[in-house]
């Protein structure tokens, strides 16, 4: 009973603010929202047993992603207003496709239930080991099973880094930067002169 | 009682609302991009939830790299929309056609 409250409370808090990231005017509550929607999500998912994936979700998602978004819709100046300028051309369009969309998904679940097709047998090929958390188990599976997908996801995410680096990167001609190599290699005798002037005279440089 | 069903609509849901905020903001690419991440948010739950369905890990796993993919591509998105707005002052993407070959 707890539960089904639980999960109503979390889907339907979760589908509103989804919908509401979509329609807000201000992209800063667009943001917020989303953040709203992630928690909400983490939430169903601890409630389908898998907590790893929950933390995981607000780790990455509320602490980088949304963080960054926040970032850039902050940094960028822009006139929101006239960005709202096509929302009712495109509306129409696209109600037509959710709809449609939805239906097919709808129908595709009903027909589901109303049992198997015998593609395969689902034998679980790893299946959860019993007496292990969840964060173990997927330890477990991740470091030993998919440990080289595993590492072919590190490697996307540098390339992802070095990529939004090297876009992002810019050589600004308007501002004086330090240059450390012609520091360091100036020599004293090359920096300063040492003169010894008459009294009442003056020196020339 | 919450069962497999229940979680295989909420996720169709939030899958459908995803696309329909790509179609009704063309103009704003923020909020595309946050629509994309609405609609890989909905096929993380679908994995986890199939994956609590047949008792086998390996939907988590997916997820975890559904969430990487989510995470460099928001990335790389957002240092385009930087680049692009520092260019052109405005991020109006409707008639984008300038990185053509």
């Amino acid at each position: 009973m707890i539960q089904a409250i639980a999960f109503y409370l979390f889907a339907t808090m979760m589908i509103t603010s989804g919908a509401v990231t979509i329609l807000a005017r201000n992209p800063v509550h667009s943001v917020l929202w989303l953040i709203l929607a992630f928690f909400n999500a983490a939430g169903l998912m601890v409630l389908a047993g898998a907590e790893f994936i929950a933390m995981l979700l607000i780790i990455v998602y509320v602490g980088a992603v949304a963080v960054l978004f926040l970032f850039v819709v902050m940094m960028l100046n822009i006139d929101f207003a006239e960005m709202r300028a096509g929302f009712i051309r495109n509306a129409p369009l696209g109600v037509v496709l959710g709809v449609v969309l939805f239906v097919e998904l709808f129908v595709g679940i009903l027909v589901r239930s109303a049992g198997d097709l015998a593609i395969g047998n689902a034998a679980s090929v790893s299946a959860v080991p019993a007496g292990l958390s969840n964060t173990a188990a997927i330890g477990a599976l991740l470091y030993t099973h998919y440990l080289f997908e595993f590492e072919a996801a590190g490697m996307i995410l540098l390339v992802a880094m070095i990529g939004a680096i090297v876009l992002t990167h810019r050589q600004r001609s308007d501002v004086r930067g330090q240059n450390v190599s012609k520091q360091v290699a100036r020599r004293p005798e090359e920096a300063t002169i040492n003169v010894k002037p008459e009294i009442g005279k003056g020196v020339s440089l | 009682m919450i069962g497999i069903g229940h979680y295989v609509v909420v996720s169709a849901i939030m899958f459908v609302l995803g696309v329909l905020g790509i179609f009704l903001n063309r103009k704003n690419v923020i909020i595309i991009l946050m629509a994309i991440e609405l609609i890989l948010l909905s096929v993380n739950l679908n994995l986890v939830a199939f994956s609590a369905y047949l008792h086998d890990l390996v939907g988590q796993i997916f997820a975890m790299f559904v969430l990487t993919v989510a995470a460099g591509e928001a990335a790389i998105g957002l240092a385009i929309l930087v680049i692009y707005f520092r260019d052109r002052g405005t991020i109006a993407v409707d008639d984008v056609n300038r990185m053509k070959g």
